[in-house]
């Protein structure tokens, strides 16, 4: 039997020593050296998780349900699953942007509105309330049981009349003083806590320790190990039916339900958040803790069970509450030791969990509900603020552990401990939507995340919290039996008729309907401001961001945010800052007096770290002058991806539009350098004809000048020469203006219906005169219908008089034999000269409409002819919408048709 | 496949898993008076899952070295 010193005195003792490690680490880190930065004490860290609940109430509920207590630890064995890629994202987001608490998040998250703030730290105060009031209730019955072993009268009725002289009250005190020295010794930017994390650490490994040490205790030197404490407990029917699910009130729907609800605890509570989230160092570390901290919970739940059953074997009177099993084991064998060592493993559980979640509670309180209130109402223009917000903290502490006491010291006798952990594991899951779809949905909004929290916070708190109230006794009973006034649909614990569950799964299926149902529903229909949709791109694009937006357009005076951050987290660190700040980004402050985008948003999220993003963008937005935010920050969040997107199917267009276009230029090119080549062809061929003609007029005229005695037949002959030259002269210089003409679209056309036949016979007519001198038959076969074409007459006779003339120069004299021919064929009009000639060669056929390719006799090799003519009758024809082309074979003479549309 | 995708998705799958087993009806299979190397067999399926769950979720986490991603990144880069 234990002194009552000797257990206040190693109690002391215990918190001396928690103390110490504290110190030590933050002078370390002070040093620059991070004795937390590692990933197993990052996971002892997270076994902040493991409570009194845990430690007293884990064995309480074991012995009423069997494996009903393992549920809370294999939900977050599933979660650590998803953390790899569901925390990093978190604590990826909470580092770029600053965010100091689970409220901070969400306010952050959802357009930094300070309602969302407000609104999530009033949910996570009333909601952990019961929480904090079991780890009171845990440490002062152990306390108690610790003292008055084994006089459970004195255990039971340790109910006291005054707060002064009950021991529960002392042990909250000391737990605010432990916190506030712990938590709140000065304001930091970062806002985390490396000697806290180190004590919780430490009592994470003490707690395992001495739960160990007692299942190890009680497994093995009280019975022969687990096998045979299975094999007593199999013989009896109260301990016997432990072993199935069926004990389990509420059977599988209550077992999912809680999975679920310890799924979200362990993200979601408070305290939680702040471990997993705001006191990480290293987002790497969540690769080991994702299998470490499971390894954990399966270590502090192995001997749970042997505990329960050789409690329930060893004190089936049921005078000692299943809850105290752990601690009256040991007493009852007279292990005081051991029984003080437990006593402390289940201090170190509870403390760790009141210092955690006071300090999380504290920054919540002070950054997202009362700072934002006293920057609205009162002038803090000169004040210095750094301690105004130490002082807030330190009163939010001692505020939050009031209402834990009051909570414990009205209802909390009524319940045993799980009951009341679970209430709080219900108020923390209403966070969760808002996270998650916060984090992979863009669209979820800043209303939607309102209603939902809210209609959620106001049916757990209908539903499980008020309830409470009723079955203390503070309320009448009535309402938990027939509702609110008498109306039975609103009964808390058979909402709108609801009776098929029990009341914690009861409360939250309708919590999270409520909540996922308005998040979901109204996020759908809503429209989002510009704020809220950069924050939200900025959380789900986090790893594309990082950080760096350049939000802010307007400037800053430099002096004037330093004077801002040194009001809140002292000139000291804002120097530091600073100064770290203008060695990394090579600005000289002492020469810029303008702060610009960057600094100004370093300053911001300085700032945000010590009181909240929502706060912080107030103040810094009261001394930066001109526009908020700038356009081009905007388009480079919201709309980087579409805009991307955009820009590269632009990119494609114009792409496909230049390929097409250089094509094209190419073919142009191609054209023109072809163009090029036959006019400079052309050109030299013109010039060569012309002169031919021009230098034997020249020197038969020479001939006649140098010689006035010539003959006069002589004379005659050459003269004739001449004139035939001359004339030879004048008509290519006809045609190749006509020609240039017809080319250049510059000619003049008129179209008329006309009859083809009259034509044909008008130009074998007016070419009769070259048949007779060559004496070539000439044969008409046209018909004695007239033909209609839509045509140009002239140009038609040009067309037709060329081939005839041609077929009459190529035709050998008196044998020669021209045939004309009009008829149809396929539809079109044909008109067919066919001569009994030399014939042309394959190779030259196609030639032969070109400019200036004249035919080479095959007789005596002389072209015969300016070059031109058939071209000019190609482009006539061509102009008409027909075809002009020529058959022959060597030696059996050519036909030349040409074909008009019908 | 993009490695840090395949390792997502073998996480999800090993949640999935894990909510699957752990629930109606695969629990209701073990839920009976019988006990294996002298553990109820409740006790016991539930136990060796946990473990194989943790192995699993170690062996996945683990297995590839994905390139560091630390934030902020300006700690580990020495400002020159």
């Amino acid at each position: 039997m234990l002194q009552e010193w000797v257990i206040l005195l190693v109690s002391l003792c215990y918190l001396g020593t928690l103390f110490a490690i504290a110190y030590y680490a933050d002078w370390k880190s002070d040093l620059g050296e991070s004795v937390i930065s590692n990933p197993y004490i990052y996971t002892l860290s997270i076994a902040v998780y493991c409570t009194a609940w845990t430690f007293y109430g884990s064995v309480g509920r074991a012995a009423e349900t069997g494996v009903g207590f393992m549920p809370i630890y294999l939900g977050p064995t599933l979660m650590a699953a998803l953390w790899w890629f569901l925390l990093r994202k978190i604590i990826r987001i909470a580092k770029v942007y600053r965010i100091t608490s689970i409220a901070d998040f969400l306010a952050s998250r959802y357009g930094k509105s300070s309602l969302i703030g407000g609104l999530v730290t009033i949910i996570a105060v009333v909601g952990i309330m019961p929480y904090i009031s079991l780890q009171l209730k845990a440490v002062s019955t152990s306390y108690y049981v610790m003292v008055h072993y084994p006089d459970f009268e004195m255990i039971q009725e340790h109910r006291v009349t005054s707060i002064w002289n009950d021991n529960a009250f002392s042990v909250a005190m000391i737990m605010a003083a432990f916190s506030i020295l712990f938590g709140t010794r000065h304001i930091d930017a970062t806002e985390r806590h490396e000697g806290m994390v180190a004590a919780i650490a430490f009592e994470s490994v003490v707690k395992l320790l001495a739960f160990s040490a007692a299942g190890i205790f009680i497994t093995f030197i009280m019975f022969d190990g687990p096998v045979d404490l299975f094999d007593w407990a199999g013989r009896y029917q109260e301990t016997a039916r432990l072993m199935k699910l069926e004990v389990l009130p509420g059977g599988y729907t209550n077992w999912f339900t809680l999975t679920f609800l310890s799924m979200m605890a362990i993200m979601f509570l408070p305290r939680q958040f702040q471990v997993l989230v705001v006191e990480n160092v290293n987002e790497e570390h969540v690769r080991k803790a994702a299998w470490l901290f499971p390894l954990y919970l399966l270590a502090i739940n192995i001997f749970v069970l042997p505990i329960a059953f050789a409690g329930m074997l060893l004190f089936p009177e049921g005078h000692v509450a299943p809850d105290i099993f752990v601690l009256a084991l040991p007493l009852t064998e007279g292990q005081d030791i051991l029984a003080l060592f437990v006593y402390l493993g289940g201090l170190s559980a509870a403390t760790g969990m009141v210092i955690v979640a006071t300090i999380a509670l504290s920054t919540m309180l002070c950054n997202d509900l009362v700072m934002p209130i006293l920057l609205r109402v009162l002038s803090i223009q000169q004040v210095d603020l750094s301690r105004v917000l130490l002082f807030i903290r330190r009163c939010s502490i001692i505020f939050v552990l009031l209402l834990g006491y009051f909570y414990y010291r009205f209802i909390g006798e009524s319940y045993t401990l799980v009951s009341m952990g679970l209430v709080s594991f219900a108020a923390a899951a209403q966070f969760g939507p808002a996270i998650i779809f916060g984090v992979f949905w863009k669209d979820a909004s800043r209303r939607a995340a309102i209603s939902g929290l809210s209609a959620g916070f106001l049916i757990w708190f209908y539903t499980l919290l008020l309830p409470s109230f009723a079955r203390s006794g503070w309320i009448p009973i009535s309402f938990l039996k027939h509702g609110p006034f008498g109306i039975e649909l609103l009964k808390p614990y058979q909402l709108f008729g609801l009776n098929m569950f029990d009341p914690i799964t009861h409360s939250v299926f309708w919590s999270m309907f409520a909540n996922i149902g308005l998040l979901v529903g109204i996020s759908l229909f809503d429209r989002q401001n510009t704020m809220d949709r950069i924050q939200a791109s900025l959380f789900i694009d986090v790893y594309r961001h990082s950080g760096d937006t350049h939000l802010w357009k307007g400037k800053a005076m430099i002096t004037e945010l330093k004077d801002l951050l040194a009001r809140f987290i002292g000139p000291q660190q804002t120097d530091r800052a600073f100064a770290r700040y203008s060695s990394t980004h090579h600005i000289d402050f002492s020469k810029d007096m303008q702060a610009d985008a960057e600094l100004v948003e370093f300053a911001e999220r300085l700032l945000s770290g010590a009181i909240g993003a929502a706060s912080a963008r107030v103040m810094v937005s009261s001394i930066v002058e001109g526009e908020e935010i700038s356009p081009e920050g905007i388009m480079k969040i919201i709309d980087e991806t579409s805009q991307v997107l955009e820009y590269s199917h632009q990119l494609e267009e114009k792409s496909l539009e230049l390929e097409a276009a250089t094509k094209e230029l190419q073919e142009a090119n191609r054209r023109l350098k072809e163009l090029d080549r036959l006019k400079d062809e052309f050109v030299s061929t013109v010039s060569h004809e012309l002169r031919t003609p021009l230098t034997s007029v020249r020197a038969f005229s020479e001939i006649l000048h140098d010689n006035e005695d010539m003959g006069k037949d002589e004379r005659h002959k050459y003269l004739d020469i001449m004139v035939k030259e001359t004339e030879r002269l004048t008509r290519l210089i006809n045609e190749v203006l006509d020609l240039a003409k017809i080319e250049s679209g510059r000619a003049d056309w008129f179209m008329e219906n006309i009859d083809l036949t009259e034509v044909i016979k008008e130009a074998v007519a007016s070419t009769s005169q070259l048949f007779r001198e060559k004496a070539i038959t000439i044969v008409e076969m046209t018909p004695t219908f007239p033909i209609r074409v839509f045509a140009d007459r002239d140009r038609l006779m040009q067309v037709a008089i060329n081939l005839l003339s041609n077929a009459a120069k190529f035709s050998p004299s008196e044998k020669g034999t021209v045939t004309v021919r009009v008829y149809y064929k396929k539809r079109e009009i044909r008109v067919e000269v066919a001569d009994n000639g030399p014939g042309i060669y394959p190779e030259e056929q196609k030639k032969i409409f070109e400019k200036f390719k004249q035919i080479t006799d095959l007789r005596n090799g002389k072209p015969k002819g300016t070059g031109l003519g058939l071209t000019i009758c190609r482009r006539i024809i061509e102009y008409h919408n027909g075809r002009i082309w020529v058959e022959s074979e060597p030696g059996k003479g050519s036909k030349f048709i040409f074909s008009l549309p019908d | 496949m993009n490695p840090v995708r395949k390792k997502i998705q073998r996480l999800l799958v090993l949640f999935a898993f894990g909510v699957l087993a752990l629930n109606y009806p695969l629990l209701a299979l073990f839920s009976k008076t019988a006990f294996g190397f002298g553990i109820p067999l409740l006790y016991l399926y539930l136990f060796v899952f946990w473990v194989i769950f943790i192995i699993f979720i170690a062996f996945v986490a683990e297995r590839k070295k994905m390139p560091k991603t630390s934030y902020p990144l300006t700690y580990n880069r020495k400002a020159d």
